[in-house]
Order: C-alpha cells, then sequence, then structure tokens
C-alpha cells in the first residue's frame, strides 16, 4: 500500500512538473502574475512529492519488503540497518529517485531561498528545472519504475553487491548527485537568461551561490569516490581513468571553469556568452555521465545494468535538453554585447587563461572517455582508453592552470604588470625550485615527474601565502594589524585561499602518493617480521570472525608503536563475493596499508603498502570544498540577503 | 566579428552535441564487449613475443598449437579490471587440462614483474607485448580480454572485458571441456 503511494506520488510529481515546465513560462512571456507565482509553489509542492516517494521506497527497504522488485533485487533482511537504507540508492531506480529527489529540492531551494530574484526571472528559471524534471521523472515511470510490485514475493532478496556494504554509500552518491544536479540550477539560470536575451552582471551574482554550493558538494562527492576507492578495493589505487570517474571529472572541471568566468561577468560585465555556454556545457556533461553509466554503450567497472530502452530513454532526453538549450543559444548568444575591455595581463587575462586551460581538460578527458565508442562507430578497430593517455594528456595541463592560478589573484583588474608579479614571487618559486631539488637529492631514484609535480605544488601554495599576505597588508600594518584584516577578510577571499591551497595541497599528495610509494608483496608465516618504511609488523595469524552477513578472514598484526592492524577478507553468502578491508593506520606523513589475502603455500600472502601523503589528496580536495562553502557564506553572494557593499568590502574583493 | 560568423561559432557546439548524439544512437542497444567474430575459428595470427625475462621464453604462435586447450589472457598492470579478475585466473590454473598464458599488452616489464610479484603469477607463459602491435592481429579491443584456443592453435572463444565466476562457469569451462574431447 505505501508502496502505491508512493508511486502516486511520484505521478503527481510528474503532472506537476509539467505544469511548471510550461505555464510560468507563459506567464512570464505574456506578464500575467498568477501563473508567474505559480512557480514557486509547483517547486516545493513537486519537491514534498518526491520526497514521500522516497520515503515511501525507504519504507520498503528497511521493512525489507521483498514484493518490490527492485528490494527483492537489491536487499536482503539480514544486511544491517545502514545497508538497507543506503542500498536504496545502491542500485539504478533507487539512484534516479535520489536524483530527481535532489533536483527539486534544489528547485525548492530557489522557490524558498530566491526571493532577490526578479518574479519573471525565477519563474522562468523554476520552468526550466521543471521541464528538466519532467525528463527525469517520467523517465522513472516509463523506464525504471522503482514501485514494481512482484508476484509471488520472494521469502528473501538478492543482496546488495557486497562493495556497496560500505558507509561509503551513504555519503558518496548523495553528495555526487546533488553536485550533478546542483549544476542543474546554473544551466537553468542560463537558459532563462537566454530566454530574456540578456546577461546582466547581477545574473552572475545571483548564479554563483548555486554552482558554488554544487561545486563544493560535487568535490566532496568526488573526493570521497576516491577515497572510498582507495580503501575498498585493497590496492591502495586513488583514481583509475575509468569512464565513470570521468563522467563525474568533467562537470567538475566545467563547473570550476564557470564559477572562474563567472566573477568575470560580475565584476567586468564580459565573458557572458561564454559563462552561459560553460553553464550549459557543464550540466551536459552531468546528464551525459548519467547516460554514460546507465545505456551500456561503453564498458566500465560501475555501469549500472542496462537495457536499451532505457539508454534510448536518456539519449532522447541528453539530445533535448543539451540541444534545445543550444539552440538557443545559437540563436541568442551572438547578439550578447560584451562590456568592459581588458587587456591580456590582468586579472580577466588570467582568469581566461584558466577558462582555456579547464576547457582543454575537459576536452582531454571527453575526448579520452569517447574516443573508444566513436572509433567502433567509424568502424575502426575496438579500443579502450586507459591511465597511460590521461597521464599523458591531463597531467600536463595541470602545470600551467596552477601558475594562473598563482599568477591571477595577484594581478590587478583591467590591466596588470607581470614584472611587478614576477618580482613578487621571485623568492617563492626559488624556493619551491629549491625544495624540489632538496627532495631529489635526499631520496634516491626519485621519479622527475613527481618532482616537477612538488615544485608546481610548492610554488602554488607559497603564492597563494603571499597573496593572503598582501591582501591583510602584513608590511604596512604590521602583525596586528594584518590578524585583525584577516579575520575580517571577506569570506569569498578565504574561499579563494583555502580552495586554491587545496589544489596545491592534493597535487602535492598526489604527487608524493605515487612517486614515492613502497610496497611489500609476498607471504608470510604467522610470527614472521616485516620491516618497511621505519614500521616492523609482526603477523600474529589468521582467523575466522563472523559478520553480520558475511564471514570473514581476519589478519592481526602487530606494529610495533601503532598497535594492532587487523585487515580482511570478507566471504558474503549472497550475493557470493569476496571483498579485502585493508587495515590502514593513517598519519600525516603517510598511510601504512595492510592488506591480507590467500592461504599460500606456509603462510598467507600479504601485501603492505606505504603510501607517503596519500591524506594530503583527500585533505586538499575537502579544504577545496571548504573554500567553496566559506565563499558561499560571503555577504555578498548570501542568497537572499540585500546588496550591502561598505567601502572596505568593496576595495578588498577578489 | 560579423554577425554571420557569430552565429555560425554560437551554433557550433550545437552541431557537436548533434554529431555525438547521432554516433550515441548508433552504439545503443550494440554490447560494446561484442567482438567482430571474424578470428573466431581461425588459426591464431603468428607471432613471437619475448618473455618478461630476457634469458626466459616467450610466447608465440607454436606455443599455442602445442596440443592442449590454452586460455589466453591479454592484461596490463594499469588496468583496474584486471586484478579484478586475476583471483579467477588463478583459479582456473587449477582445472584440469587447460593452461592459461597471458599477453602483457602495452605494459613495462618492470610493471608487469610488480604487477605479478604482487598478485601471484597464473601464467604458465607470458609474452610482453610491448607496442600493441601483436594486440592489434589478435583484434585485442582492450584489457582485459581473454581466448579460448584449441589444441591446434585455433580461436574458439573470446571474452572482452573482465571475466566473473558466471562466464566462466557458464560459457569457457564447458566449451573447453568439448575441446578437449
Amino acid at each position: 500500500m505505501i508502496a502505491e503511494l508512493g508511486h502516486f506520488a511520484l505521478i503527481l510529481a510528474f503532472v506537476l512538473a509539467v505544469v511548471q515546465g510550461t505555464v510560468p513560462l507563459v506567464g512570464a512571456a505574456r506578464g500575467h502574475l498568477p501563473a508567474i507565482r505559480l512557480a514557486d509553489t509547483a517547486a516545493v509542492l513537486q519537491f514534498l512529492l518526491v520526497a514521500g516517494a522516497f520515503a515511501a521506497l525507504m519504507h520498503a527497504y528497511v521493512t525489507s519488503d521483498f514484493s518490490l522488485v527492485n528490494v527483492a533485487a537489491n536487499s536482503h533482511s539480514q544486511k544491517p540497518m545502514l545497508y538497507k537504507i543506503t542500498g536504496v540508492w545502491g542500485n539504478h531506480e533507487g539512484s534516479l529517485l535520489l536524483w530527481a529527489l535532489m533536483l527539486t529540492l534544489f528547485g525548492a531551494m530557489v522557490a524558498l531561498f530566491g526571493q532577490n530574484l526578479p518574479d519573471t526571472f525565477r519563474a522562468r528559471v523554476l520552468s526550466v528545472q521543471g521541464l528538466v524534471g519532467v525528463g527525469f521523472i517520467a523517465f522513472m515511470i516509463f523506464t525504471s519504475n522503482p514501485f514494481e510490485r512482484l508476484d509471488p514475493a520472494p521469502l528473501e532478496g538478492n543482496g546488495l553487491n557486497p562493495i556497496l556494504q560500505d558507509p561509503g554509500l551513504a555519503f558518496h552518491p548523495p553528495f555526487l548527485y546533488a553536485g550533478y544536479v546542483g549544476i542543474s540550477i546554473a544551466f537553468s539560470f542560463a537558459v532563462a537568461a537566454l530566454i530574456e536575451g540578456r546577461v546582466p552582471p547581477s545574473w552572475a551574482r545571483w548564479v554563483r551561490p548555486w554552482t558554488l554550493a554544487a561545486w563544493s558538494m560535487l568535490t566532496i562527492g568526488i573526493t570521497g569516490g576516491s577515497y572510498w576507492a582507495y580503501y575498498e578495493l585493497g590496492w591502495g589505487g586513488f583514481w583509475f581513468w575509468d569512464p565513470v570517474e570521468n563522467a563525474s571529472l568533467m562537470p567538475w572541471l566545467a563547473a570550476t571553469a564557470l564559477l572562474h568566468s563567472a566573477i568575470v561577468v560580475e565584476k567586468r560585465d564580459t565573458l557572458k556568452s561564454w559563462t552561459i555556454l560553460l553553464a550549459i556545457l557543464a550540466f551536459s556533461l552531468s546528464l551525459l555521465g548519467t547516460f554514460l553509466v546507465r545505456s551500456g554503450v561503453l564498458t566500465s567497472v560501475h555501469a549500472f545494468a542496462s537495457d536499451p530502452t532505457r539508454g534510448f530513454f536518456i539519449l532522447i532526453f541528453l539530445l533535448a535538453v543539451t540541444g534545445g538549450a543550444l539552440t538557443l543559444y545559437a540563436i541568442r548568444a551572438p547578439a550578447l554585447k560584451a562590456g568592459g575591455v581588458f587587456q591580456t595581463i590582468s586579472r580577466e587575462g588570467a582568469l581566461v587563461l584558466n577558462n582555456l586551460l579547464l576547457a582543454t581538460a575537459t576536452a582531454t578527458v571527453l575526448i579520452g572517455t569517447l574516443y573508444p565508442l566513436v572509433l567502433d562507430w567509424l568502424g575502426g578497430a575496438k579500443v579502450s582508453v586507459g591511465p597511460p593517455y590521461f597521464n599523458g594528456t591531463f597531467m600536463p595541463l595541470l602545470g600551467p592552470l596552477m601558475v594562473a592560478l598563482a599568477i591571477g589573484p595577484l594581478l590587478p583588474w583591467k590591466r596588470g604588470d607581470l614584472a611587478a608579479v614576477a618580482g613578487k614571487l621571485k623568492l617563492v618559486a626559488g624556493i619551491a625550485l629549491v625544495a624540489a631539488l632538496a627532495i631529489f637529492a635526499l631520496t634516491d631514484g626519485a621519479p622527475w615527474l613527481a618532482l616537477v609535480a612538488f615544485a608546481f605544488a610548492f610554488f602554488l601554495a607559497g603564492s597563494v601565502i603571499v597573496e593572503l599576505l598582501e591582501r591583510v597588508q602584513l608590511r604596512k600594518l604590521g602583525p596586528a594589524g594584518a590578524f585583525r584584516r584577516l579575520i575580517h577578510l571577506p569570506r569569498g577571499a578565504v574561499g579563494m585561499t583555502l580552495a586554491h591551497l587545496g589544489l596545491a595541497i592534493s597535487v602535492f599528495g598526489v604527487a608524493a602518493a605515487s612517486g614515492f610509494a613502497v610496497e611489500h608483496l609476498g607471504i608470510m608465516k604467522p610470527g614472521e617480521t616485516l620491516k618497511i618504511a621505519g614500521y616492523s609488523l609482526t603477523f600474529k595469524g589468521v582467523e575466522e570472525v563472523p559478520g553480520p552477513n558475511y564471514t570473514a578472514k581476519r589478519g592481526t598484526f602487530e606494529v610495533a608503536g601503532v598497535g594492532t592492524m587487523r585487515p580482511e577478507t570478507r566471504r558474503f553468502q549472497s550475493p557470493p563475493m569476496e571483498t579485502t578491508e585493508a587495515a590502514i593506520h593513517p598519519t600525516l606523513a603517510g598511510d601504512l596499508y595492510v592488506v591480507v589475502g590467500e592461504p599460500t603455500g606456509p603462510g598467507y600472502a600479504v601485501r603492505v603498502y606505504w603510501k607517503p601523503f596519500v591524506m594530503w589528496i583527500w585533505a586538499g580536495g575537502l579544504l577545496m570544498a571548504a573554500g567553496g562553502f566559506a565563499s558561499l557564506s560571503d555577504r555578498r553572494l548570501r542568497v537572499g540577503a540585500p546588496v550591502r557593499r561598505s567601502p572596505a568590502l568593496a576595495q578588498a574583493a577578489e | 566579428m560579423a554577425l554571420n560568423s557569430r552565429f555560425l561559432l554560437a551554433a557550433m557546439p550545437l552541431a557537436v552535441a548533434i554529431g555525438l548524439g547521432g554516433i550515441f544512437y548508433g552504439r545503443l542497444g550494440k554490447d560494446p564487449s561484442a567482438l567482430p567474430s571474424a578470428l573466431l575459428g581461425k588459426p591464431v595470427p603468428a607471432f613471437n613475443l619475448p618473455g618478461l625475462d630476457p634469458t626466459g621464453p616467450g610466447l608465440s604462435d607454436a606455443d599455442l598449437r602445442a596440443g592442449s586447450v590454452t586460455v589466453v589472457n591479454v592484461f596490463a598492470s594499469w588496468c583496474a579490471p584486471c586484478r579484478v579478475e586475476h583471483p579467477l585466473l588463478t583459479a582456473l590454473t587449477k582445472v584440469p587440462g587447460i593452461r592459461v598464458v597471458g599477453i602483457a599488452y602495452k605494459d613495462k616489464v618492470a610493471d608487469t614483474q610488480k604487477f605479478l610479484g604482487e598478485m601471484g603469477n597464473p601464467y604458465a607463459l607470458v609474452g610482453a607485448d610491448l607496442n600493441g602491435r601483436v594486440g592489434i592481429d589478435w583484434g585485442v579491443y582492450g584489457v582485459p580480454e581473454t581466448y579460448l584456443v584449441t589444441g591446434k592453435g585455433e580461436i574458439a572463444w573470446k571474452h572482452v572485458g573482465a571475466l566473473t565466476e558466471d562466464i566462466i562457469r557458464g560459457e569457457m569451462l564447458p566449451l573447453a571441456e568439448k575441446l578437449m574431447k
């Protein structure tokens, strides 16, 4: 009964989305006030209905109602409660419902907190958002209904893929989807602006908080996913260039570019057409990811089970959204007038360079992801594109990007002096170079690529600090005065500092963990001791331990000065599958990572890794997200806050 | 810029999107791992690859005509699904009458050795296909890829992507048993 209510709520939400997607649009064109106002109500109601449907599916999972096909296929009565709940979105249908929930949540938030937007503009934004919702909810109702019944109901469900039975599933998809879907707001803002045919600087101020929020959550989602892969898959890797990972990276890169170009639109009233295009592309890339994952056109490690009907539906939807928006763009964009002019060497120039590099990086990933598909279509050989391609093409783009990041914030708007900036950064560049060379001298056989990455990371971090010191006017005001200024810095500036520092830290972590990892692979007998990276591990043996829905072979290692480490290999009964649970001793300087495998001969296959500074990769990611949230709390951007510019704020604005 | 060329520029993203959409449509419903069956039933292409150890044996087409049913697994240390299917290959080595050999595809010898040292080496013989030329002759689409070769050196079966227990039990082993008779 509750499932039917959920299904019904979903159908009502669909009808409402159709209304929301059409009536306010017509109303805004004709200036009919009630039709315009309808958008807000519809958006909030639509969210409530989808939330109701989501709650109904959640209820079915929690009570293990196996009369639902979806629950029977993906849940199991003995599964721990956490995984019954997270199992709701651990499958195709449920994850779509989560998508729809996030989509309508963002819509409702625009309706509730976007009262600073002009009524007609907000109505158009919500209308476009409603049309996107029509597509998603229709996709669910017509091809992927999570509430489909099964008769007779089985006594027991098939269980969730054991790799997904992890706390990671609780945070990774919700953040990721919030990010993907949040970008739809930027898309709706862009389409609404195209419909109105003008992009005032205030447009950028309106769209920025939403993009920032989405970007921050996407950052957390990707960072979390990378950490999850690191500890769950058992070989200590953190990024695999899998098509699905690329599917999340592309919108992130595009959204990063969008965040930066929106600043130029806001401050200097130019780059409008490009910024609009970025907003459209960022969301299109999110949808493309959905299409690639769920249609089965690409082979990937974590694709959903798929069938061609679904693929066809998303393709039509993708084309309608992207094609529709780009058609509108083709018609309206040529008429958008650029405002301010600027010289190449200027803050705008640096932001344009940043955008070019990010766009190139996005294109690089896109080409690598789609190349096998296109080549296959052309009748050429079947190929797959792997890490060698991405390391060779994507990584070199990061260097110039980091230099642009270091220099840009130090340049003034309109016209800058590169020599002056070079003078400020001379010392930092020298220190970065010397530090990288010192690392080269102190370690033997350091890979040169890691050293180059170190130099860039040090340079960027140093430049961020130089920029911060300059901003707080340390030299003029002294430490006490500078500290006072530091506390009162606009949050936007704080956000930028954190995010840029975060990138430097991530790059440092990636370089250290890939270039300087130590690994030991071999067979260990109980009682044996292994020395690695200054640690001394004594293998005590392996015992069988029952878990809630699996049995584990748990190895015990006594590590001098650390304590006991217990890696496991878990054997699940339904579905029958094994997972490895690495034991990780995380420290600031690196992780000790222990995996125990099959009994081999007299002992067990044991893998021990030392991954220096690997935590810094994700710490950097979280710092970037924190930067996003800090910037989001800037009074200037706060949703609904009246625009109030004190002279101090205007002077110190980024 | 003239308005005309501005319009063309603005229409370019749309053209790209439509083009990609067309390609996607063409690929829908086609299994990306389905192989061109041209090589099925044909003798393996002639090749001779060096081994991982310069003094040790390599892998050549003659090794595949030696009389036993052979599983040829194309792998690389940089490929994540290869690690996933690796325990299954190890299990396959225990099936009597089947020999497992590997082709390390576009992989540095040191990396391959490290990979096999780390995961264990299920392969009776490994050939290092450094530049992927032999992979082209075999029609390798990507790693991992697995072939079943008869005792006379004919390709009987091919699977693209990571092996699973279902595929081994459902397709590969029944066929291998038939071939052994």
